[in-house]
């Protein structure tokens, strides 16, 4: 008997829905991340105005000054959507516990000299509430922002914020158990030195355009802490005692590096999209900016000392390059 | 003038390395298979690693897409950047 083989092709009707077809302009495949974030906030036909805010729609526009053609071109470079997200920081994550589980285990930072732990505990652990605070408010942003691209983002940057105050936690207990945190939380209540950074971000709390909470919280405030404490800092820590710092902090530096890619491409779309934005975002970036190196000069100067101002004014300049990058000329 | 080709097997992967391929090589022609795509360049194909990481949103190495590789043809040279297909003619 003989078989006859025939291959038969079936084509689909459609590579994708119909609402991203007529967005990209051609029936093609998408990836999962444009299925997961593109035109998925509703925008017609709401029933009901939000009660404490009756002159807003509940999905708003002219909640903040910033105004786009289209709210999706603020897209994630990294794709994120839930999915991708959690996945990726399940990596960082298990990589970052090795680095707390090996340090325990050869018990390194009881080996830490003890002048070292004051130095990093003094300065650092602190920042916990500042994490705490960058999560409050990039849950504003993720509530009150406008269409996926943005908010679903800033919900994953909040979620990390959350991630980055238990970490910074976890080493304030490595090196000095539950007294870490009460003088910690003290310093940031009563210490002199940290009162403008806590009215900075208590400030923000209060904001009501979400867009300028955003350049406030991740662009002015973490673009310049991030290099100071996790850069300049633990470089410091690591010349003067032992490399326990840079191991215990691992995720953070990861996080900012990554993150740093989707906020600049955000503020990129923004400026390109017209020219009042461009003129807003310069006008917000200098005046968050200069707000956010008088609240962070007394912890700089807890750090470095006389160095301070130089280093200071090094992370400002390059906060600049990152702002001229987006095409902003502060 | 011969083509160069190479095909892959169709998943969200490849597809941001065919897109890449589509982006970098003006000529490209694809051939749309169940399961497979193949993608055929007059006498060069490049592939390069700064597109595909743009479109796969994350970092990637150029040797990482033999995980999805079928077959190629033309003469490969391969670096850390680029990854090219070529015919010498």
């Amino acid at each position: 008997m003989a078989i006859d083989l025939r291959t038969v092709s079936i084509t689909p009707l459609r590579q994708t829905f119909g609402h991203l077809a007529r967005r990209m302009g051609a029936d093609k495949p998408a990836s999962r991340y444009i299925e997961a974030t593109m035109d998925l906030q509703p925008v017609e036909n709401y029933h009901y105005r939000p009660t404490w805010e009756p002159q807003y729609e509940i999905f708003d526009t002219t909640r903040t000054q910033i105004t786009m053609k289209d709210w999706y071109a603020l897209k994630d470079p990294r794709q994120y959507y839930y999915g991708a997200w959690t996945l990726a920081r399940g990596r960082m994550q298990e990589v970052a516990e090795g680095d707390f589980d090996l340090v325990d285990e050869l018990g390194l930072a009881a080996a830490y000299p003890a002048a070292g732990k004051d130095e990093a505990l003094k300065v650092f652990l602190p920042l916990r509430h500042v994490a705490w605070a960058s999560n409050l408010n990039k849950a504003y942003v993720s509530s009150y922002g406008y269409g996926i691209a943005i908010s679903q983002a800033a919900c994953y940057a909040s979620m990390d914020q959350l991630g980055v105050a238990q970490y910074v936690t976890r080493l304030g207990m490595a090196f000095n158990d539950l007294d870490a945190l009460t003088d910690a939380k003290a310093a940031w209540l009563n210490g002199a030195e940290w009162q403008e950074l806590r009215r900075y971000v208590e400030d923000l709390m209060v904001e009501k355009d979400w867009f300028e909470v955003l350049v406030a919280q991740d662009f002015a405030l973490e673009g310049l802490l991030y290099p100071l404490i996790y850069e300049r800092f633990n470089e410091k820590l690591n010349a003067a005692y032992s490399p326990v710092f840079s191991m215990l902090t691992r995720f953070q530096r990861e996080w900012f590096g990554e993150t740093t890619k989707w906020l600049d491409a955000v503020l990129k779309a923004t400026a390109t999209d017209n020219a009042d934005n461009k003129a807003k975002l310069a006008e917000w970036i200098k005046h968050w900016r200069d707000r956010a190196v008088v609240a962070l000069k007394p912890v700089a100067q807890l750090a470095f000392g006389t160095e301070a101002d130089a280093i200071m004014a090094e992370l400002v300049q390059n906060l600049n390059t990152r702002a001229a990058k987006a095409g902003i000329t502060l | 003038m011969s083509n160069a080709f190479i095909a892959f097997q169709k998943n969200d992967e490849s597809r941001c390395i065919v897109e890449a391929i589509l982006e970098d090589n003006p000529g490209a022609m694809v051939d749309d298979q169940p399961s497979m795509v193949k993608i055929d360049v007059p006498n060069r194909l490049v592939i390069k690693r700064e597109t595909v990481e743009e479109k796969m949103g994350r970092s990637f190495d150029l040797q990482e897409l033999q995980l999805h590789l079928i077959t190629i043809s033309g003469h490969l040279d391969e670096t850390d950047d680029e990854f090219t297909l070529s015919w010498n003619s």
